[in-house]
């Protein structure tokens, strides 16, 4: 099998001067028998080398719907992308035929997932899942494809390597897991990575491991990095712009200073209410009354009225539009000014 | 610690105040409705039990009146398909054969279904030595072949030559298949007895016999039940090769095994007295197997 | 790992005795008459009973019966069958044909629940696969008792397409319809659990890894799904062939096989205890091995369990 790398700068349409990756008005619905879910509606999304985006939300506000679609790994059905492009380096993914987008896949857009116990194949040893990047992408022979699965072990960090290549999934632990997992994402040497909440499953100081390796190597390739969390504390070290989702759209992008400083939509501003602070000791809990909506069921106009502390009439009637408040800060919100306080 | 608790603004959206049992078999209850399969399996089940409970509604024959002189005529004089090598009435003997072939399958089940449930429960409840001991008692059955095993306990309880064999066929098939039944039990409790819901009720100083019948049966009773709908089917085909071997029902008992096993020797000439059994016999093993899937796919969530 | 075996083997200790005694108090134990049993319905004379007493301890205690049993089992002693034969030696005989026939049928059925069923599971609720639910739930239901007599009636007689019965020597020709009929037993279940594991494990986390690292549908399925899936059938598979050579018995005496199964019940049918016995023991044994060799496939192929 011959080497994809040159195959993938064949591509119809690739500039290596248009931006990394970029996403317009993505709309993804699922069809289901209890009707159709609006998963994601209209969601846009930039990313540039070295840079991270963090894509911040509740369950089920349309994140993890996002980074799929951007793979191209939507179950199809039910998952369905009705509308928007998926453009890396100005080649729409979404257009290509099935095999050219498969050859990005991995080799340019890798993705590492949640929980790397159930995301590792149980009956394959680490290394052999760490070589078939190498097989199967650049041809490469089993022994060579051996050492490069054990060079990149040393890359995440993992002691030992030469004897843990060949253990399997279940024999390391949670962490060590979540490392073969970066290792088999950074095989390809991706320019971009999408992290689908990397952390959630590990205990807190396994997180800060993962999250500074997660740095470092962003840093040594000057890779993009989407990480998709619904922890806002993880966010604030590694981020370099946030975007805060609800109801399958964004409604707010900031750099991560200016959001935690002065956020300009109203759930945003909830959601950093809602965090325990230690200085606040002694008073009752910020909550956000009620709950997401049902993506079968997203209100009309602003999807977030019915729990939000500033709506007005015009919320029901009226999806928000979006505002540029800033160079580089948008919000959808009606009332940006009240929230932002000017 | 802190002494301050958290009042939450938050309104708590509607929990459900029924169970979980019963959302479950409600559930269920609509899957299976929309099932075509259920239905057609349904209807059949209905036609069998009939013709076991009141075979007079589908003939007026009397399957024991066998004249040697109508020895393999052909259909005629009432008879739909005809007469078999003793000149009994093909299609009154089918008919009536429902009847033990219903009643056999359905002690059987029975007993089976008890067994398994106590040796299940117990099991997957106590765990440790009590699970070991029972487990290898279950071992030891499913070591034993089941055909084998059946002929030569069948034999032995029925050595009275003047028996139908009718008791002996019951309990061999019901001694002999409880072990899926109680397999399926088992891990249905050990995973119910890990959930939460258990542990509170223990809390609160549940009994064990409390805990086992009011909490965690209910809720492995579902592929339990699956499992008795297809045994109920298996036991039915049972009988049938039982008496198909002559072990199973004999003497003047009527029986869709017997018939087929009287039917083969004489199959080149006349195939009606060995096919018509054999439609029937296949139709209500299909039938129950037939509600068996259909009653498990209505309970599994995994196929919503 | 070696603990795991050690554990395994004490197990089939154990259940292997607890089997053959069921079966030995099955054929021997509280009746009136032991002697009767033995000789069943012939009638004995006294010097009969004499070499019967010396041979089998009849007049001690059930339990020393069944110990000097077991003895002459370990030692290879089956006894002799009440026609004058040893048991061993008809054992020999019979074997060759039942292992041949048995395995005949497990390859067919494998081959077929396997195929089948890898596809069906790939695309549930397809054409494909409806079809092949509805023709595995009718091979399901229909009973031995059923299929045996009617095929040998259609295809052996009626059509001709193949000879209604075989013999010893049977050649595969001849062993075809009926291997196929035995297959029946367990082509079905094998089916549906090829097809639901396919299935779900289609459905599982690595499977989106896989995707997401770029690889190709075939090499998703063909290399990562199809390992995860078909350990639960291989093993499946396993158990099935010991299962098939003891319920041929009902194949066996529709295709006037001479098996094992036809010669057992034959004993069974004339009430000759000791071959009974004899024969059940063995298949006990061979049961019990193929499952032990079964499990510990099963370690070789799931690694999750290899370190238990």
């Amino acid at each position: 099998m011959t080497d994809i790398r040159a195959q993938v700068d064949a591509l119809p349409g690739l500039d290596p001067r248009a931006a990394l990756l970029e996403v317009n008005d993505l709309h993804v619905e699922f069809r289901t028998r209890d009707g159709v879910a609006r998963a994601v509606n209209g969601v846009d999304l930039r990313l540039s080398p070295g840079e991270t985006l963090a894509v911040l939300g509740e369950s089920g506000c349309g994140k993890s719907v996002t980074a799929q679609a951007i793979m191209g790994i939507l179950d199809t059905p039910p998952g369905y992308v009705t509308r928007g492009e998926v453009r890396y380096r100005g080649v729409d993914l979404l257009r290509l035929p099935e095999k050219e987008r498969r050859k990005v896949r991995a080799n340019r857009i890798a993705m590492i997932f949640q929980d790397a116990l159930s995301a590792l194949n149980p009956v394959y040893t680490v290394g052999f899942q760490l070589a078939e990047q190498f097989r199967v992408h650049r041809g490469m022979s089993r022994k060579d494809a051996k050492l490069r699965a054990i060079d990149l072990l040393d890359q995440v960090r993992i002691p030992d390597a030469r004897r843990r290549v060949d253990d399997y999934p279940h024999q390391l632990s949670g962490g060590m897991r979540q490392r073969v997992m970066i290792a088999m994402a950074l095989a390809l040497d991706p320019e971009v990575l999408i992290a689908d909440e990397p952390t959630t499953a590990l205990d807190v100081t396994v997180q800060a491991q993962i999250m500074s390796l997660l740095a470092e190597l962003q840093r040594q390739r000057d890779m993009g990095l989407i990480l998709i969390t619904h922890d806002m504390g993880v966010v604030a070290d590694v981020a370099d712009r946030i975007a805060v989702m609800y109801a399958g759209k964004v409604v707010e992008e900031a750099p991560v200073h200016d959001i935690y400083a002065y956020p300009a939509h109203a759930y945003t501003k909830a959601l950093l209410e809602s965090i325990p602070r230690l200085d606040l000791k002694g008073r009752p809990l910020n909550v956000i009354r009620g709950l997401p909506p049902a993506l079968t069921d997203i209100p009309i106009g602003c999807a977030f009225h019915p729990r939000c502390a500033y709506a007005r009439e015009i919320c029901r009637l009226e999806p928000a539009p979006t505002y540029q408040i800033a160079p580089r800060r948008t919000a959808s919100c009606h009332f940006v000014r009240e929230v932002l306080g000017v | 610690m802190s002494d301050n608790n958290v009042v939450s603004t938050v309104e708590a959206p509607d929990v459900p105040s029924e169970g979980k049992l019963s959302s479950l078999a409600g559930d269920a209850w609509l899957e299976l409705r929309s099932r075509k399969i259920f239905w057609i399996a349904a209807v059949l089940v209905v036609v069998i039990l009939l013709m076991a409970l009141w075979p007079s509604l589908f003939t007026s024959a009397d399957p024991r009146d066998c004249v040697l002189a109508r020895k393999h005529a052909g259909a005629g004089g009432g008879a739909l398909f005809g007469y078999d090598f003793q000149g009994c009435d093909v299609y009154a003997k089918t008919v009536y054969g429902a009847r033990d072939s219903l009643l056999v399958g359905i002690s059987a089940t029975l007993i089976a279904g008890l067994i398994g449930l106590v040796v299940g429960l117990l099991a997957g409840y106590f765990g440790g030595w009590l699970d070991a001991l029972l487990s290898r008692f279950v071992d030891v059955v499913l070591a034993i072949p089941f055909l084998l095993g059946a002929i030569v306990l069948a034999k032995r309880l029925a050595s009275d030559p003047e028996s139908n064999g009718l008791f002996a066929v019951i309990v061999t098939l019901g001694v002999l298949g409880w072990t899926t039944a109680a397999r399926v039990m088992r891990s249905a409790v050990i995973s119910a007895k890990n959930q939460d819901y258990v542990t509170a009720a223990r809390m609160l100083g549940a009994s064990p016999a409390r805990l086992m019948l009011r909490h965690i049966l209910p809720n492995s009773i579902s592929p339990f039940i699956v499992v008795l709908t297809v045994l109920l089917g298996i036991n039915i085909a049972g009988e049938a090769t039982l008496s198909y071997l002559g072990v199973g029902l004999k003497g003047d008992a009527i029986s869709w095994g017997l018939a087929i096993a009287e039917a083969g020797p004489y199959a080149r000439t006349v195939a009606a007295p060995l096919v018509w059994p054999s439609i029937f016999l296949a139709a209500t093993v299909l039938a129950f197997i037939m509600l068996g899937d259909a009653v498990r796919d209505a309970f599994d969530p995994k196929l919503r | 790992m070696f603990r795991y075996i050690v554990r395994r083997l004490l197990q089939m200790v154990l259940t292997f005795f607890g089997a053959t005694f069921v079966v030995y108090a099955l054929m021997f134990a509280n009746v009136d008459d032991p002697y009767q049993v033995l000789a069943g319905e012939r009638s004995l004379t006294e010097s009969q009973r004499t070499g019967l007493n010396a041979r089998y301890h009849l007049d001690d205690g059930f339990f020393t019966q069944y110990w000097h049993y077991v003895k002459g089992l370990l030692t290879g002693d089956l006894g002799q069958s009440l026609t004058g034969r040893p048991i061993s030696e008809m054992l020999s005989q019979a074997w060759p044909v039942t292992i041949r026939l048995a395995l005949f049928a497990i390859v067919i059925a494998a081959v077929v629940a396997v195929g089948a069923g890898v596809l069906s599971g790939i695309r549930r609720g397809g054409a494909f696969d409806t079809v092949t639910l509805v023709l595995t739930l009718v091979v399901l239901a229909m009973p031995i008792v059923v299929l045996a007599p009617l095929a040998q009636l259609v295809f052996g007689i009626q059509l001709g397409w193949f000879p209604p019965t075989a013999t010893r020597d049977a050649n595969l020709y001849q062993l075809l319809l009926p291997a196929l009929v035995l297959g029946t037993l367990v082509v079905a279940t094998e089916l549906r659990v090829t097809r639901s594991s396919v299935a779900e494990n289609l459905r599982a986390d690595y499977v989106r890894t896989a995707r997401a690292k770029g690889l190709a549908p075939k090499r998703v399925i063909g290399v990562h799904v199809l390992r995860n899936s078909l350990i639960p059938v291989i093993t499946l598979i396993g158990v099935d062939i010991g299962a098939l050579m003891s319920g041929a018995v009902v194949t066996e005496g529709v295709f006037n096989i001479p098996g094992v199964g036809f010669n057992l019940f034959r004993g069974i049918r004339t009430e000759d205890g000791p071959l009974v016995v004899g024969f059940v023991s063995v298949l006990v044994i061979v049961f019990l091995v193929i499952n032990l060799i079964v499990d510990l496939l099963y370690a070789v192929l799931d690694p999750r369990i290899r370190y238990e």
